[in-house]
């Protein structure tokens, strides 16, 4: 039976995380937008809600209850709040998801310090810094080398929090794209902090991969290896959720704003102009939403998502530019200074082009 | 409650039932009557009539996509036909506006001729749009008298759906709205029942369109034109001395079916994209072309670009569609997402099926094929039932809670 309902359970998540973001996210986004740091103590709290956790398996002290479509929901709150802490918030998911999904039970183990007391970040390397990079075939080689595999490369959009010592680097073996669990510490390995046009917040590197050595059991999954498809497919996802957070965030602003506005003796929501926009970008944020929860169910029904993924994706890319652009064109003036929010989240809406797998359901 | 996009079996038995009934009643036939503008799609009408009124799978009973079934079979059907589709022998929006508005005495009267077996295909109508008030529906000229026990109406009707059959074979009726009092503004506004025949009730003549041809849009003018007093929708009993005041739900209850009806137009909306969409995606198989969803950027090509977005603005008008129908199903005011629903429904398909002309190059053009059709077929979409801009009106007014006084 269709259905556009979360269920109550849901939905009670979905209040709380508002509700967090709301109260803790949004009153430091924008100070965390300028100084280009995350703030330890929101990340600690939402830690503490569990949200990740709640996807781990139970063996490791997760709650064994993973949902694509729970995720997507929690994502768009997170991102509502600010998309650069989200996606902090959210970077265990980044490595912990994969393991849980397709790792051996001797990556598993490590799960439990993902679902552990204290905030764990996660780094996943899979964009690349040339144009056209490829998500589902990696420029970045893996050759097997006596027991182990080389890797050879570079990557960017990489997260790159203090706190963890591994990143999932994705790499071309045999023609497939595969995961290897890489130390940040290994040899061959370096790291230079990126600035970008938005997401200020969440430190992000490039990183440089030159005649890096992992041993056999650093491929994700072993010799069965993973499915990037499906986690290129569960990225698109929750970006699309984020990108809809993103969005919400940029129309509710806007929406205000015209309301309070004055222009020729009425107020700039009374004019079609800027009204018929507002109601453009309601239509199109909640029509974008339906696609990613239906590419979302899907995924929770063990079907294949990624053409569905990848319209909800496609779709939000687009809209979300168009978004945000439109609340600061509201704005006028006003939208272009960094006192008001607009220009942030168009910053943070034109990041979309080139996301994938920064976040997971 | 849960979100799901798995529709019921009962759902799918109906999507089956009705895409067949698209393929081999409608299809081999829409050409034709859209060529023959004026001409009676007899076999259809006939068909529909004898079999297809009686044949389609009910909704089951306990829970179900109830609405949302309703907005499926539109979906098919337009697929098939969009002009034949409203060419339907059925009560349509005269239907909705009876069983929204109307008495248990008056949908008893007026609906159950549309179930019985047997006799000749009759039609349903709703004639609101004057020549000079379309959007702007509360500024309408048309007016109702009481003289006696009878209500008496003069006016001239334009832009009615449906309208020959229903004026004309006797057994249908036309749901006219007229004013009972001009100075009362929207609260005069009253919709009245006009048997088929009704001495008075005149069809001037039928339109020459751009597109959905086979229907029969119709000018019907009412010279003190007589019906009985209990064809005042909703009401019985009628205070005399201020008609303005009568029991019925009047404008905003006439407002109201649209709340029903706007899903049901962006339900028929899709299944116009999706079959130039359909066509096209089959086309390029046809020539070996296949859209990628995991190209790497670089190398998406802009044909695929084009038809991603396609397949992604369809859907997302589709499931904005079955949100509204879902709410129906569930008692929540919808007048915020069926306006939603339509508003987008309208614009994607208008897009789609003009880009699908484009795509398809000389073949898109051509009136072998129908792409050229579904092209003028879409366009409709877009305007009636509340244009795109009334729409977007309506939806601005609602997310910025403002009374229509401070948004017009």
């Amino acid at each position: 039976m269709i259905g556009f309902d979360p269920t109550e359970e849901q939905a009670l998540i979905v209040e709380t995380v508002s509700q967090f973001a709301q109260n803790e996210i949004r009153p430091v986004a924008r100070e965390c937008d300028e100084s280009g740091k995350l703030p330890d103590s929101v990340l600690a709290q939402a830690h503490e809600l569990g949200l990740v956790a709640n996807a781990l398996p139970e063996s490791v002290g997760g709650g064994g209850e993973r949902s694509a479509v729970l995720g997507a929901l929690v994502t768009e709150e997170l991102a509502w709040g600010d998309l650069a802490i989200a996606l902090g918030i959210l970077s265990p998911a980044l490595v912990a998801l994969p393991v849980a999904e397709f790792g051996t039970d001797a990556q598993r183990e490590r799960l439990a310090h993902y679902a552990g007391e204290s905030f764990v970040p996660g780094a996943l390397a899979l964009q690349e810094p040339r144009f056209g990079s490829d998500p589902f075939r990696p420029g970045c080689s893996a050759e097997r080398d006596g027991n182990g595999f080389v890797l050879n490369g570079s990557k960017c959009q990489v997260p790159w929090m203090d706190g963890d010592d591994t990143v999932l680097v994705f790499a071309t073996l045999d023609g497939r794209g595969e995961g290897f669990l890489v130390s940040r510490a290994a040899d061959g390995l370096s790291a230079e902090r990126e600035r970008n046009l938005g997401i200020q917040a969440l430190p992000t590197a490039t990183l440089s991969l030159d005649g890096v050595r992992v041993d056999a059991d650093a491929r994700l999954g072993g010799d069965a290896g993973c499915d990037l498809s499906r986690i290129v497919t569960q990225g698109r996802v929750a970006l699309a959720a984020a990108g809809l957070g993103v969005s919400r965030a940029a129309f509710e602003v806007a929406r205000d704003y015209a309301k309070e506005r004055e222009v020729f003796g009425v107020k700039v929501a009374q004019k079609q102009a800027i009204a018929f926009k507002l109601a453009d970008m309601a239509i199109e944020i909640d029509a974008a939403r339906l696609l990613a929860w239906e590419a979302a169910a899907r995924l929770d029904a063990g079907q294949d998502a990624l053409r569905e993924a990848t319209l909800a994706y496609d779709q939000v890319r687009r809209v979300a530019l168009e978004v945000a652009d439109g609340a600061v064109q509201v704005f006028g003036g006003h939208g272009y200074i960094r006192d008001y929010l607009p220009e942030m989240h168009l910053r943070n809406a034109r990041g979309f082009a080139s996301f994938e797998a920064l976040a997971l359901v | 409650m849960t979100i799901s996009f798995e529709p019921t079996e009962a759902s799918k038995a109906a999507r089956e039932h009705y895409r067949k009934v698209a393929e081999e009643q409608m299809r081999p036939v829409s050409r034709k009557y859209d060529d023959e503008e004026h001409t009676l799609p007899k076999e259809w009408v006939d068909w529909f009539w004898q079999e297809g009124r009686h044949g389609g799978p009910r909704p089951t009973d306990g829970p179900g996509d109830g609405f949302i079934q309703v907005c499926i079979q539109a979906e098919e059907l337009c697929w098939g036909d969009a002009g034949l589709y409203l060419r339907m022998p059925t009560p349509a929006l005269g239907g909705s506006a009876v069983s929204a508005a109307g008495t248990a005495e008056q949908k008893k009267k007026f609906l159950s001729p549309f179930r019985e077996k047997g006799g000749h295909p009759i039609w349903g109508a709703m004639a609101i749009t004057e020549p000079q008030a379309g959007s702007d529906s509360a500024a309408i000229e048309t007016t109702a008298e009481l003289d006696g026990d009878e209500w008496v109406l003069n006016g001239t009707k334009i832009f009615c759906t449906a309208g020959e059959g229903a004026s004309t074979v006797e057994g249908g009726f036309v749901v006219v709205w007229a004013t009972v009092d001009k100075s009362a503004g929207r609260g005069g506004i009253k919709s009245f029942v006009v048997p088929a025949g009704t001495p008075g009730m005149e069809l001037v003549g039928t339109e020459h369109k751009l597109g959905i041809r086979a229907s029969d849009t119709a000018t019907l003018r009412l010279e003190n034109c007589r019906v009985p007093q209990d064809h005042l929708l909703g009401s019985s009993a009628v205070k005399k001395k201020d008609p303005s005041k009568t029991g019925d739900k009047g404008f905003k209850g006439a407002m109201a079916t649209f709340d029903a009806s706007r899903p049901i137009v962006a339900a028929m909306a899709v299944g116009v994209g999706r079959a130039a969409l359909d066509f096209l995606l089959e086309e390029l198989e046809r020539q070996g072309v296949r859209v990628r969803y995991d190209a790497p950027p670089a190398e998406v090509t802009a044909l695929e670009r084009d038809v991603m977005e396609m397949e992604a603005e369809l859907q997302a008008a589709r499931l904005l569609t079955w949100r509204a129908a879902w709410m129906m199903n569930h008692g929540k005011p919808n007048n915020l997402e069926a306006s939603m629903c339509k508003a987008k429904a309208g614009l994607a398909v208008t897009k789609i099926t003009q880009k699908a002309v484009e795509l398809l190059g000389p073949l898109g053009y051509s009136k072998k094929l129908m792409v050229e059709k579904w092209m003028r077929d879409a366009k409709i979409n877009d305007i009636y039932e509340g244009t795109q801009q009334i729409n977007q009106l309506i939806v601005a007014r609602r997310i910025l809670d403002y009374p229509s006084a401070m948004l017009r």
